[in-house]
């Protein structure tokens, strides 16, 4: 009996000690050398594999950014300046200065805005319908409202509000990857400079058409008459393609080019309500 | 046996409602909108301005580059505006809007009835007079037909194949066109033999047109190398490629044109449409459109003028009756659903069907059962479920090696899903996905 | 009109083929079966059926409702297939509970846990029927002897299904004194055909199976290709058996009519779900089945490997998916 119980040990232990030589020789023979650091770089990284960075995913930002010398064009917007700060760390190297953004969709199409004009019945997919037609309404710049958008997002941070029929960020989520700019197919959604209190001024509308047909097409469409353009006293506000732009960078929030818009195109979000003129002022010199 | 196509193909119902109804002249509407790209390639550049007096006939617009075509006023009058008006696209495209006053042609066009039957011309003079006179494919492509006719250097063509096919349900303007036109029509056929120096041609007909094989096999009898073929009812024999295979049996190879086997195709209407252009001068301003639809009160075949909205084609025909749900513009298989009445009719535009409310909408789409029905309905041997699952998943290179790119889209796996799945919707997606990765990577 | 135009892309023609529709195609297509084995066993074989096929629906409901959370879909009627095909493979006495056991394997595991409707790679059915067969073995091989609507279950035979009569005397004595034997009371062609004889519920009568079968092909629910490569593989393997030793082997007209070779072959191979896709690759799935079936009747443990085959050639249906292609238009150029 202990014989029989003598062999088994031995015997296993034996098959043991053979297979780990084994795989101690294949394991030398096949060494490949990485960088230790790409493998703390990843650590720090969110590990969404989102593909914000403009990488397939957090591995391949890992080797890219230990690769390179600097952190020119590599950003990863999911983490923020704080894992940015870690890599840096790691990589030994400064601190990259970066703004968090978030997302915006600019279009205010809703069913009150936009008269629906014919009924969509293909696939719910916003590539294949736009490829199809102008969509629902007469508009062929604005939201198709089947949700590509949301789909892509991987944090949670978008809705489709089933009363517009458009898409809506939840700001606290949303941490600027890109993958909804990406997936809509008309150039909606744009990640602009997030500010204090998820303050927003910017122009709810992407139709380059003239004055006339898009107003047709949609009441609070840009018509790109310019009067924004005029009464911004930062040159933040450009017009082309007979429509206005708010570049999030220049913007000092000074609510200005809201009163003048004639067709409402601009939104103010997060402002508490209007004060007088006088305060105004003052909250601008402050700003 | 009836000659085919051996690989796929579905047989929906074939709803000819118009086949018995002549083809009538449409009245000249107060307006038309003729869009400067209506043909494959690069659109034509406007060469008239607002305010010009235009007669039928006159370039409107001229080619820019060799695979694009001229487009000409196709009524005379004064020009309202050169804008962006919305086409059959649904999309909002350059065009040239007219204001009909008479209708006055140009003097060079000979707009007598008269037969004629003498060609004079020889082959670089005939393919001239089509890249003239804006001839491009009435098959519903659309491509320059001048680019067709001209053989690549290093390739040879040894027959011409006519597509007298008409595979799509409803549509009947070619059969019409086969009925009406039938000495117009060989005499066309013979130009665009004399253009490819072919001694060679084949129709093909498919046999719910009896009348029109008779028809055309009396008109050929005396002529050499002309052959009418009847062939058995099956979608989409109409395709280039499917027809190739069912007349002379030859494989145009996967992303090859059938040139590289031999042989070119024309539709019927472009045949006549080259008849007119080269005996008459006449270019290519009007064409015959099917309307049809099961509630309207009188189906018809008209001879419409390019630019003419669609909404007048539809008053001739009767109107739109209560339960319209939705109008296509070319067949039911391939054509584009409208979203406005006001589009104009295009050198495409083979037909306009008013669907019911039972027929508009698709049905609920199911999972997937894997009943490889798709598989077996695809002429071009490809597997659409799994192009489309591919495409969903964004898995292009893998599409791309299932070879998505040879999809023709002619909707054969949508029709027969038992499951609704909207399989062409996501291979198209695929395919424009794909398109682009291939184009990225020449640039490379 | 005052109503919005539809629009949507092409194709704007549909077939008027549904999913349900193909599902009550096959629920006709077994209809003679059911009939035939409710004359041979009575009423029992309907109530065993009805057991499972609303056993199946009603797990079916349950599951996608309260536990997968989504709109239930029993009315595309593949619940109430997989109801039939799992009643047809079991003996008319077998206690119900087994019945609705073998019912919530079938749907739960076989079908659900994998997403349902579509995505299931074994045929649903067969996964209950061989959870049962090898879970209750004594209960799922007593069969009653035919005898109409005066089938007692008290005189229940074990094992008697002509197959393993064969199986059990292959050693003992050359097959055609097997064949004669009156105590073993093997039935001829004509029983066989007719479906007097042993067995599972839907595996008795050939005749009633093939009249399915035609059924199924003219409405084209299926193709040919499954069922005549399987029949076919089935019939050359055991005929070269037979024609080199025919002591000991039946013939193979014997084994195309017994064991559930024509159930399996007709309704259970040709399951869309698992089953390939492709013509060329349903070939080379019914061959496979046809070898793994002659395989396991002759040389294996069990008289009966029709089912086992399935569900074998089922786990390879990905596999020759992903590697046979239809042949590409174009793809080769033939000329001429």
């Amino acid at each position: 009996m202990s014989s029989v119980v003598l062999i088994t040990i031995i015997s296993l232990s034996l098959l043991g000690i053979i297979a780990a030589l084994i795989l101690y020789f294949v394991a030398q023979k096949f060494k490949v050398y990485e960088d230790p650091r790409i493998d703390q770089v990843e650590e720090a990284l969110p590990g969404a594999n989102c593909g914000g960075c403009g990488f397939a995913g957090c591995r391949n930002f890992a080797e890219a950014i230990v690769k390179s010398d600097t952190f020119d064009g590599l950003n990863c917007p999911v983490g923020g300046g704080e894992t940015m700060a870690k890599i840096a760390e790691i990589l030994d190297r400064k601190v990259p200065e970066v703004e968090p953004r978030v997302a915006v969709v600019r279009c205010n199409g809703t069913p009150e805005h936009r008269k629906k004009t014919s009924e969509y019945n293909g696939a719910l997919n916003c590539t294949i319908a736009n490829s199809l037609y102008t969509g629902e309404s007469d508009c062929p710049y604005g939201c198709l409202g089947l949700g590509e958008c949301v789909d892509a997002c991987d944090f949670n941070a978008m809705y489709m509000d089933s009363e517009t029929g458009l898409p809506v960020i939840i700001d606290d989520n949303c941490v600027a990857c890109g993958a909804c700019v990406k997936a809509c197919p008309r150039n909606i959604i744009e990640l602009r400079k997030k500010a204090r209190k998820d303050r927003k001024i910017y122009v709810s509308c992407v139709n380059e058409d003239k004055g006339g047909p898009a107003r047709k097409a949609c009441k609070v469409a840009c018509i790109g008459c310019g009067k924004c353009e005029k009464v911004c006293n930062y040159d933040a506000i450009t017009i082309s393609n007979n429509l206005a732009f708010i570049d999030s960078d220049k913007c000092v929030f000074c609510r200005k080019c809201v009163p003048v818009c004639p067709t409402g195109a601009i939104l103010e979000l997060n402002f508490p309500p209007r004060k007088t003129a006088k305060k105004e002022q003052e909250e601008k010199v402050k700003a | 046996m009836l000659k085919t196509f051996p690989k796929g193909g579905v047989h929906p119902p074939e709803n000819k409602i118009s086949a018995a109804a002549g083809i009538d002249v449409l009245p000249l509407p107060e307006q038309v909108t003729i869009p400067i790209s209506q043909h494959l390639g690069a659109p034509a550049e406007p060469a008239v301005a607002k305010g010009d007096t235009v007669k039928a006939g006159q370039i409107i617009a001229t080619s820019k580059g060799f695979v694009s075509a001229n487009i000409h006023s196709s009524v005379s009058g004064k020009v309202f505006k050169v804008d962006k008006a919305v086409d059959a696209s649904g999309y909002k495209k350059m065009s040239v809007i007219i204001k009909v006053e008479g209708d006055e042609w140009l003097d060079t066009i000979d707009t007598g009835n008269e037969h004629k039957k003498d060609i004079t011309l020889n082959s670089e003079e005939i393919i001239r007079k089509c890249a003239e006179n804006g001839i491009v494919g009435m098959g519903g492509a659309t491509f320059p037909s001048h680019v067709k006719l001209s053989i690549p250097p290093g390739k040879h063509c040894d027959v011409l194949i006519i597509n007298g096919v008409e595979c799509e349900p409803y549509l009947t303007s070619d059969h019409r066109l086969m009925l009406e036109r039938t000495g117009e029509l060989v005499t066309g056929i013979s130009i665009l033999m004399k253009a490819l120096k072919v001694e060679r041609a084949m129709i093909g007909i498919e046999n719910n047109k009896t009348d029109a094989i008779e028809r055309l096999r009396e008109f050929t009898s005396g002529i050499d190398g002309i052959s009418v073929h009847a062939l058995k009812v099956k979608y989409p024999q109409g395709g280039e490629k499917q027809l190739i295979k069912a007349l002379i049996k030859r494989e145009v190879p996967s992303g090859g044109l059938p040139v590289d086997v031999g042989t070119v195709v024309h539709n019927v209407g472009t045949a006549y449409a080259v008849y007119e252009a080269v005996q008459l001068n006449k270019p290519l301003v009007e064409r015959v459109v099917t309307v049809t639809g099961k509630e309207l009160e009188k189906p018809v075949n008209v001879l419409a003028r390019i630019g003419t909205p669609v909404s007048n084609l539809i008053e001739f025909a009767g109107g739109l009756p209560d339960n319209t749900a939705k109008i296509v513009n070319g067949g039911p298989m391939m054509g584009k659903a409208l979203a406005n009445l006001s589009v104009p009719v295009t050198k495409g535009t083979s037909g306009l069907i008013v669907f019911r409310e039972e027929e508009a909408r698709r049905k609920e789409t199911g999972p997937c059962i894997r009943c490889g029905k798709c598989i077996t309905a695809c002429a071009m041997g490809l597997e659409p479920y799994l192009l489309m699952s591919l495409t969903e998943k964004g898995m292009h290179e893998r599409s791309e090696k299932e070879k998505i790119m040879d999809c023709m889209e002619c909707g054969s796996c949508s029709y027969i899903c038992p499951a609704n799945r909207p399989l062409l919707d996501y291979i198209r997606l695929g395919k424009a996905t794909v398109g682009k990765m291939i184009k990225e990577r020449k640039q490379k | 009109m005052n109503k919005l135009l539809t629009v949507s892309p092409s194709p704007h023609e549909y077939s008027k083929e549904s999913t349900p529709k193909l599902m009550y195609g096959v629920v006709i297509a077994l209809a003679p079966a059911l009939l035939a084995t409710i004359w041979f066993f009575g009423w029992a074989a309907l109530l065993v059926t009805s057991v499972s096929v609303i056993s199946c629906v009603i797990f079916e409901y349950l599951i996608q409702k309260f536990i997968l959370k989504k709109e239930p879909s029993i009315k595309d009627g593949s619940a109430i297939v997989t109801g039939l095909l799992l009643a047809f493979c079991l003996p008319t006495n077998l206690p119900l509970g087994l019945v609705i056991l073998g019912s919530l394997v079938a749907i739960g595991v076989g079908k659900m846990t994998f997403g349902g409707l579509g995505n299931n790679p074994f045929n649903p059915a067969l996964v209950g029927r061989v959870f049962l067969f090898l879970s209750f073995p004594v209960q799922m091989t007593t069969w009653p002897v035919p005898k109409g609507f005066n089938t007692s279950f008290s005189d229940a035979i074990t094992g008697a299904t002509p197959l393993s009569v064969l199986n059990e005397n292959y050693e003992k004595m050359p097959v055609d004194q097997i064949m004669n034997d009156p105590e073993l009371s093997m039935p001829g062609y004509s029983k066989l055909f007719w479906g007097e004889m042993g067995g599972s519920l839907g595996e008795i009568a050939a005749f009633a199976l093939i009249l399915g079968l035609a059924y199924m092909l003219i409405r084209k629910i299926i193709t040919w290709h499954i069922p005549v490569s399987i029949l076919l593989t089935v019939a050359v393997f055991t005929g070269i058996l037979w024609l080199a030793n025919p002591e000991a082997n039946a013939d193979p007209l014997y084994h195309l009519m017994t064991g559930g070779l024509l159930l399996g072959a007709i309704y259970m191979a040709t399951d869309y779900v698992s089953s390939p896709m492709s013509k060329k690759g349903m070939i080379i799935y019914g061959v496979g089945i046809g070898i793994i079936t002659v395989l396991i009747r002759r040389f294996g443990a069990y008289p009966e490997g029709v089912q086992f085959a399935i569900l074998i050639m089922n786990a390879f249906t990905p596999l020759i998916n992903n590697y046979i292609k239809p042949s590409r238009f174009g793809e080769e150029v033939k000329n001429g």
